[in-house]
């Protein structure tokens, strides 16, 4: 059947590869999304800025510091990490008690400042960031580069880490606990604000070390996240927000639908994201995952 | 309470009738255009207390067909801003009864993703010319004798189409049909349980609010003699949103504040360039932070206090007396 | 050297004697419309307005000022309505007599359609399209730099002449990458190479290894990337990472700046091949032009685009000083397509009748990082495409102006 499409088997296997692969930054940055949204109930548009910040760190610890790739892996989302807690901390926390569309509100216009800063910066064109693994192995049916199978192996283990983290320890019950009634988990002298406070800084890290992960391969740019982040809340509503594990499914399955319709049809990449969302929404208004509240 | 809505409708509309002696019109123009985008905007956020984050892409579409009409088929220009209305009221009808089945900020998400999808499919068209855009959109005589080439005539005819424009709103909003929105917009589980069908309520607001700014992008179209990528981006969308948002969402006057105070700093700060971006962030988040009720919402508050400051100092001096 | 900030503060208005000049409003003033903040802004923004500064300083310098001269700026955002909205405003309101610069096709053409409206001039150095001598030419504008026809034609024909005779295209799916595409595939065929097949990718586009690997696979020795700005540094980058270059195959760019090479670096840019209508490296001239912009714009190099601006306003300048006024504004585009062009920075030159101005272009090569002796030391060059062949003929331009006989 695939023949008669024109594409023999052995190209589709690589092209499912490649999809899955972006399907890893889906994931990963839906994830933090969804980490955000279930703790504080605010969908976080910064989340592209930030990870535009990610990648942008890797590039000022090289350039300033001299502190390589690998450094940076670990660096990079730390510090911004600790920059969304300060933002959490100052400006977020404080919208808490009104409608969650402030919220939204709040994160776009700090989107908008913080790209502003950067193209003021550092211009628009972009920046050269080295891949740190060059080369790859040609598995017969494509030429995989090791660095790509570095990302999805990365992405993975993170994901699954923090779905990990999330269902099945003490933390993650407490956190979920917390979403669901908050009064109650305060009587039981846990710190909530404070454990919000970590939950958005550790998605706003899930956010920068995508974006470490995306420097060598995708142009470093002050509006790399923008476009991508418009993406990610389709992924995000086709997902449902109810679940993790839910985000990290959808995250890499429409990476492959993606890769697919690169293959077969190509002028429509950039929509089928889209016309998938339209469909789910007219059948499971939830989300594949997500329960209807 | 008396509504002084009117009354400050008609000065309003006096001061724009001689604000050309002062002001470019093209300028002014522009900033009626945006204005009715924002105030039909409003009339979800404000009165539905829906988000939509997708609006550009009634407002861009809208401009792309009325100047697609008016340019290659020949149509005159008041064919082809009703034409693009008509096409954002269609794409409204649809867009709408897929958004209105999510709340709150998936309803943003929702908007946001669809108008992605617009803009996508503008982007490939080839009708509308891609980066060019559609360019050099003639400006024949309106009705067969208005003629519009000149700046002046061309406002007065804007200035009609946004007081009609901004009138439907108004009466929408005070009819009976719009205190059920509000009374959704309060609360929804109640409105259901009094019978109304509130998916029938949302899906007419937001048909209302995209046909209108079809209007204004329609308009906008003829004014700039141009369609192009920019009105149906998303950043665009923000755009109105902080438009509102600064002028107060839900208020009658407020989008039309916010409309004329953004689109004058965009103009007079293109010096500056990136940092205009910064600073419409930066009056995002102070908006958000402090003053949540914007401009008009915030005098409209001041005025409130101080009456009833004055109506009490009154009573507490008859009681002393 | 302490003279230098002198100058060029002094350079934003020169004054000078003209008793008998008739000039609107008593000074000629030139407006620098373009992107000081966007993807544009380290191709055109402020490097481009301190070009036009210098070539009215350098003119009264070595001619007396045919009048006040003063050079003003704004940022159109790449926005078509704020960039007319600034023309208008400009044009009616604040006395500007010319309009430089311009990038992004949109607001180029808005821009185009005004000035003819108001009787102005219209200089474009950054824009690409090659509509604004084509269908949409008009008397009040010329095309100063390059235009995508030019960049897709030299590139086509260079590289299938030098042996790249297979190509396979890479198209961001609107107009303009199509229209790229159209026109390196229509010099590749006119000089017997052949096109084995094409891929047309979304644009703004992230991921592109899909469509290089389609590529690769094709066989062809040069993929034409037939994308702008962010597409084709992604493009490139994740071409190297695919090994691509390595393979054998070329990678060709048909729109691709110099300010892009900077931005991917050259371990990730090496080979490329694209075609600029200047280099700031080319002789002793255009090396001093540079060392003077790089020292007033943080180190940069100008990029082909500025240069530009600095050859177009010296001939504007030329052509009002000589006609001793700037009120009519096609009567100052008659004179400046009647008089040959020459500046230090530019050379010699024309302009067409359709308002192209007519130069060698050049098929430069990005060198390998060993090759380069430091940064902005970026191109070899590998083939001169001679001026009366680098541009699109006249008569195939359906511009209006042209008579056909």
């Amino acid at each position: 059947m695939f023949e008669l499409l024109g594409i023999p088997p052995q190209a589709l296997f690589g092209q499912l590869l490649l999809g899955l692969i972006n399907g890893a930054f889906y994931a990963l940055l839906s994830l933090g999304l969804a980490v955000i949204f279930g703790m504080l109930n605010v969908i976080n548009f910064t989340h592209g800025a930030q990870y535009m910040m990610g990648a942008f760190t890797a590039y000022m610890l090289l350039q300033y510091l001299g502190i390589g790739y690998w450094g940076a892996l670990i660096l990079a989302p730390i510090i911004v990490g600790i920059f969304g807690i300060i933002l959490e901390r100052l400006l977020l926390s404080r919208l808490y008690h009104i409608d969650h569309l402030y919220g939204l509100l709040l994160t776009f216009g700090l989107a908008l400042i913080i790209e502003g800063i950067f193209r003021q910066q550092y211009g628009s064109s972009g920046l050269p960031y080295t891949n740190p693994i060059p080369g790859g192995t040609n598995l017969g049916f494509m030429f995989l580069p090791w660095y790509r199978a570095w990302v999805v192996v990365l992405s993975l283990v993170v994901c699954l880490a923090t779905w990990f983290m999330i269902e099945k320890t003490k933390l993650g019950s407490y956190l979920r606990a917390a979403t669901e009634n908050p009064t109650l988990v305060r009587a039981f002298g846990i710190n909530v604000p404070r454990m919000m406070t970590l939950t958005y800084g550790f998605g706003v890290a899930l956010a920068a070390l995508a974006g470490v992960l995306a420097a060598p391969i995708y142009s470093v740019n002050p509006v790399m996240g923008a476009n991508l982040i418009i993406v990610v809340f389709a992924v995000v509503v086709i997902g449902g927000m109810g679940s993790i594990m839910g985000s990290i499914i959808t995250g890499f399955g429409l990476g492959i639908i993606e890769g697919l319709t690169k293959v077969f049809y190509p002028e429509a990449s950039s929509t089928v994201i889209f016309i998938i969302m339209a469909i789910v929404l007219m059948i499971r208004p939830a989300g594949l995952f997500g329960t209807p509240r | 309470m008396k509504s002084y809505d009117m009354p400050i409708f008609a000065a309003l509309i006096a001061v724009l009738l001689f604000a050309p002696l002062a002001l470019y019109p093209v300028f002014l123009m522009k900033v009626l255009c945006f204005a009715l985008f924002a105030v039909a905007f409003n009339l979800l956020i404000g009165y539905v207390g829906l988000l939509s984050f997708g609006h550009a892409m009634f407002f861009g579409f809208a401009a792309y067909i009325s100047a697609y009409t008016v340019k290659s088929w020949g149509w005159s220009p008041e064919f082809g801003i009703l034409g693009g209305t008509a096409v954002a009221m269609l794409m409204g009808v649809v867009a709408g009864s897929i958004a209105i089945r999510r709340q709150g900020i998936y309803f943003a998400m929702v908007t946001l993703a669809l108008a992605q999808m617009v803009f996508f499919f503008c982007l490939q068209a080839p009708f509308t010319g891609g980066e060019d855009g559609i360019q050099a959109v003639p400006r024949r005589p309106m009705f067969g004798f208005l003629d519009i080439s000149n700046d002046l005539v061309l406002y007065y005819v804007v200035l009609v189409i946004f007081a009609a424009g901004f009138l439907i709103i108004h009466r929408t909003i005070h009819s009976p049909f719009g205190q059920v929105l509000k009374a959704i917009r309060e609360n929804e589980q109640r409105a259901v349980s009094l019978g109304y069908k509130i998916d029938h309520y949302k899906l007419m607001a937001f048909v209302i609010s995209a046909t209108l700014s079809g209007l204004a992008g329609a308009t906008k179209a003829i004014v700039f003699q141009l369609a192009s990528l920019t009105d149906v981006t998303w950043q665009m969308s923000g755009e109105v949103v902080l438009m509102t948002l600064v002028g107060g969402m839900g208020t009658v006057f407020g989008p039309i504040a916010g409309a004329a105070v953004i689109i004058t700093m965009q103009n007079y700060l293109a010096g500056f360039g990136e940092w205009v971006l910064v600073i419409q962030g930066v009056i995002f988040v102070v908006t958000v932070l402090l003053f949540r009720r914007g401009i008009v919402g915030e005098i409209t508050a001041y005025l409130r206090a101080r009456s009833a400051a004055k109506a009490a100092a009154a009573a507490g001096a008859a009681q002393t007396a | 050297m302490k003279l230098k900030p002198f100058l060029l503060a002094a350079s934003a208005s020169v004054l000078a004697t003209a008793a008998h000049a008739e000039f609107t409003g008593g000074v000629i003033k030139i407006g620098v419309l373009n992107d000081q903040s966007g993807v544009y802004a380290d191709l055109s923004g402020q490097g481009s307005v301190w070009a036009a500064k210098k070539a009215v300083e350098d003119y009264c310098k070595e001619n007396q000022c045919p009048a006040k001269i003063e050079v003003i700026f704004a940022d159109h955002q790449n926005k078509p309505d704020i960039g007319s909205n600034i023309a208008r405003q400009w044009y009616d309101v604040d006395g500007v007599d010319v309009i430089v610069d311009v990038p992004t096709s949109s607001v180029a053409l808005a821009v185009n359609n005004i000035t003819k409206e108001k009787n102005k001039v219209h200089l474009n150095s950054t824009g690409g399209t090659s509509d604004l001598t084509g269908k949409a030419c008009t008397p009040n504008t010329i095309h100063w730099t390059y235009d995508t026809w030019a960049l897709a034609n030299g590139t086509g024909t260079a590289l299938v002449k030098t042996g790249g005779d297979t190509w396979f295209f890479l198209t961001a799916d609107y107009a303009f990458g199509h229209a790229l595409e159209r026109d390196t595939a229509a010099a590749v065929e006119k000089n017997g190479g052949k096109v084995l097949g094409k891929v047309r990718h979304p644009f703004p586009g992230q991921d592109f290894s899909s469509f290089l690997l389609q590529a690769q696979s094709s066989g062809a020795k040069v993929i034409g990337l037939a994308n702008a700005g962010g597409d084709t540094i992604n493009s490139v980058k994740q071409a190297a990472e695919f090994g691509i270059v390595q393979g054998g195959q070329n990678l060709a760019a048909l729109l691709m700046f110099i300010t892009d090479v900077h931005a991917l670096g050259l371990q990730t840019a090496q080979g490329l091949v694209f075609t600029e209508a200047w280099y700031w490296d080319m002789n002793d001239q255009t090396r001093a032009f540079a060392e003077e912009f790089a020292a007033a714009n943080n180190g940069a190099k100008p990029s082909m685009t500025q240069a530009g601006v600095y050859s177009a306003v010296i001939h504007y300048l030329k052509a009002v000083h000589e006609l001793g006024s700037d009120a009519d504004g096609a009567k100052v585009v008659e004179k400046m397509k009647s008089m040959p062009t020459e500046d230090r920075v530019f050379g010699k030159g024309h302009i067409r009748a359709d308002g192209r101005k007519i130069h060698d272009m050049y098929l430069f090569e990005v060198k390998k990082p060993e090759e380069s002796k430091g940064p902005w030391d970026y191109y070899k060059l590998r083939a001169v495409i001679p001026a009366d062949q680098a541009f699109r003929p006249i008569e195939e331009g359906e511009c209006p102006l042209v008579k056909k006989g």
